[in-house]
């Protein structure tokens, strides 16, 4: 215990260097941990998000249903079979009728997916109670990235044109009956949620869906037949991709503070040893093994480390647990930019794994940075440290 | 650890060459000597002659090119760097010219410093301590840094850190030198004092007249050869 004691001993004694030090260091580990609890906030966000308002607890999709190929969504729709109605019967999943149409805004030729989801329906997590029919329009729910892109507002009246099953072009008016305001765009740019029942019946689809939503706490997903099972980590795959994506420009973030945080341990660990040449000779003198010495100075370094946790911890801790607490502001196109469903307030998340592993990664890289400058040590015979040289 | 005749340190036929290039350099030749338990000896000679060098080999700071030297009935030669470090740990008390004190310490830090090495219980610890700083009468600067201190003040440190552990040899080189008349004289007493209560063996380099005065035995070199070897009659 004898290394501890006097490496504390010492380190405490240079004062202002050592602080000066874990200051820097501490920035590093405040930085580092702030950024990625806010990508963990993020991705955290973003899958709440999308469980809420569109995934739930996984999604049956039709066979040849594939979202990213606007030729498969034609064909892409089947009746829903039983074993699913049941469960829909029972609230415990929500059938959702894809068909490619065309709006005309204001004589604008503008392409939209028309979505039909039940207007009771209460697993997703959108107003789809003003798709209840009030009059003889048909009623239709739009997002306000889609408002925005396409000119319509809350009241206005739309030609729609689809093709049915059978192959045969239709157009029919329908009114906007609300506007929502939803942080995924993915249920927002370029669709139109219509009444599942409308939708069937403009598109001849009685019955019929593209895909079925079920409840995020439905446990088990059996087999049916025509249908597959996509469970949250197959639909959430692209988001989390997204999200690790941008963790990486942030990763370049973190080695280039680690590495200026060790580059001032490394030159404080290549000065402290040539200045003090002497007191390591004379502790030599004193029966110090260069094992010990080595030990010593090296623990003296990794001690950098624990200092600036400890001063990261006094001054990250209150700003960091109040980011988490109050989150950050974004503004709507700011959040947008990011490219996955935001919320215009942010909560960074930081979990224990998130501020143990950082610390300990940094205390292990700064051992190592420690330790390289002491290897000197080794090769220094006592007569020369005591002369102040270095042999 | 001493040799049934009392002889703490012997060395025979020592040679030191250091290597200068495509020369060398002879910095002992054949040193021969035998000091015993409780003696007050010095090595004199000037500069270049091989005190430091012949007072590092018997500290196991250094090992001779050739000879043999052997000290608390080891032989130093055949030391590694643990065994040699071992040795000077709990057998061998240093004192330098420029005191090498470490300077983020305190006083009773320095001294501490040996007798944590040696695992010493911490009430065993403290009262080695203030026994060493009683005997360099520096009690009361216990608190200071070296900084804080005089030149002869920081040599008495120097001294009670290389007594606390109560060595059976202290090699102190040239540790006058560095300063006045007035305090070389209370150090040199300090160490005789502490030679005749502990029957510590001092073993000193110089070339300071002030020294020479209170040795009991003085060993001269000249270009690294015992040139006389003579005990001091009345001391």
């Amino acid at each position: 215990m004898i290394i501890p004691k006097l490496a504390v001993r010492n380190m405490i004694g240079a004062g202002a260097k050592t602080w000066l030090n874990a200051v820097v260091l501490s920035w590093a580990f405040v930085v580092i941990i702030g950024v990625q609890g806010l990508y963990l906030g993020f991705d955290e966000e973003v899958s709440r998000t999308m469980i809420a308002a569109e995934y739930g607890g996984g999604q049956y999709w039709v066979n040849g249903y594939d979202p990213y190929d606007p030729f498969s969504i034609a064909d892409a729709h089947a009746a829903v079979p039983a074993a699913l109605l049941s469960r829909t019967e029972a609230g415990r999943a929500a059938p959702v009728l894809i068909v490619q149409g065309t709006l005309y805004p204001q004589g604008r030729v503008f392409p939209a997916l028309l979505k039909g989801v039940d207007p009771l329906q209460k697993l997703l997590d959108l107003p789809a109670g003003v798709l209840k029919p009030v009059d003889h329009e048909v009623p239709a729910l739009i997002g306000e990235r889609m408002a925005g892109a396409s000119g319509l507002k809350k009241g206005d009246v739309v030609t729609v044109r689809w093709r049915d099953a059978k192959g045969t072009f239709d157009a029919r008016d329908i009114q906007i009956a609300g506007l929502m305001s939803t942080t995924a765009a993915s249920i927002d740019e370029g669709q139109v949620w219509l009444p599942l029942e409308t939708l069937r019946e403009m598109a001849a689809m009685p019955g019929q869906a593209t895909l079925v939503v079920t409840a995020k706490d439905e446990g088990l997903a059996p087999a049916v037949a025509g249908w597959t099972f996509k469970d949250l980590g197959f639909l959430l795959k692209d988001i989390k991709a997204l999200v690790k994506g941008k963790t990486v420009g942030a990763s370049i973030l973190y080695a280039f503070l680690i590495f200026l945080a060790m580059l001032a341990v490394f030159n404080t660990q290549l000065l402290s040893i040539w200045k003090r040449r002497k007191e390591i000779g004379m502790m030599m003198a004193l029966g110090v093994t260069r094992g010990r010495v080595i030990g010593l100075f090296t623990f003296e370094g990794w001690l950098n480390a624990v200092f600036a946790a400890l001063a990261g911890a006094l001054y990250g801790i209150p700003l960091l647990g109040y980011l988490a607490a109050h989150g950050f502001s974004f503004s709507k196109k700011v959040s947008d930019s990011f490219g996955f469903a935001i919320s215009e307030k942010l909560y960074p998340l930081y979990s224990m794994a998130l501020v143990f592993g950082t610390t300990a990664l940094v205390f292990l890289i700064t051992a190592v940075v420690s330790y390289l400058p002491t290897r000197k040590i080794a090769k220094l015979k006592p007569t020369d440290a005591l002369r102040g040289r270095m042999s | 650890m001493t040799t049934s005749n009392g002889i703490i340190i012997r060395s025979t036929h020592l040679t030191k060459i250091y290597p200068m290039g495509e020369q060398s350099i002879t910095a002992l030749d054949d040193v021969n000597l035998a000091f015993g338990r409780g003696e007050f000896a010095g090595l004199v000679g000037p500069s270049g002659s091989g005190k430091t060098t012949l007072l590092n080999i018997l500290g196991s700071l250094d090992a001779p090119t050739s000879g043999s030297a052997e000290v608390m009935g080891l032989k130093v030669e055949a030391l590694g760097h643990k065994q040699a470090a071992e040795l000077r740990n709990r057998h061998i008390g240093f004192i330098f010219q420029t005191f090498n004190l470490l300077p983020v310490y305190t006083v009773y830090e320095n001294v501490e410093f040996p007798l944590l090495l040696l695992g010493m219980a911490p009430a065993a610890r403290k009262k080695a301590i203030m026994d060493a700083l009683d005997w360099v009468h520096l009690t009361e600067r216990a608190k200071s840094r070296p900084a804080q201190l005089s030149g002869g003040q920081s040599q008495r440190v120097a001294i009670a850190r290389a007594v606390v552990k109560k060595p059976e040899l202290v090699l102190a080189d040239e540790p006058t030198a560095n300063l006045d008349a007035e305090n070389s004289h209370h150090i040199l007493h300090t160490m005789e004092d502490i030679n005749r209560d502990l029957g510590t063996t001092f073993l000193f380099s110089t070339h300071d007249d002030k020294v020479i005065k209170h040795l009991r035995r003085k060993i001269t070199l000249v270009d690294g050869r015992v040139a006389g070897d003579e005990a001091i009659a009345g001391r």
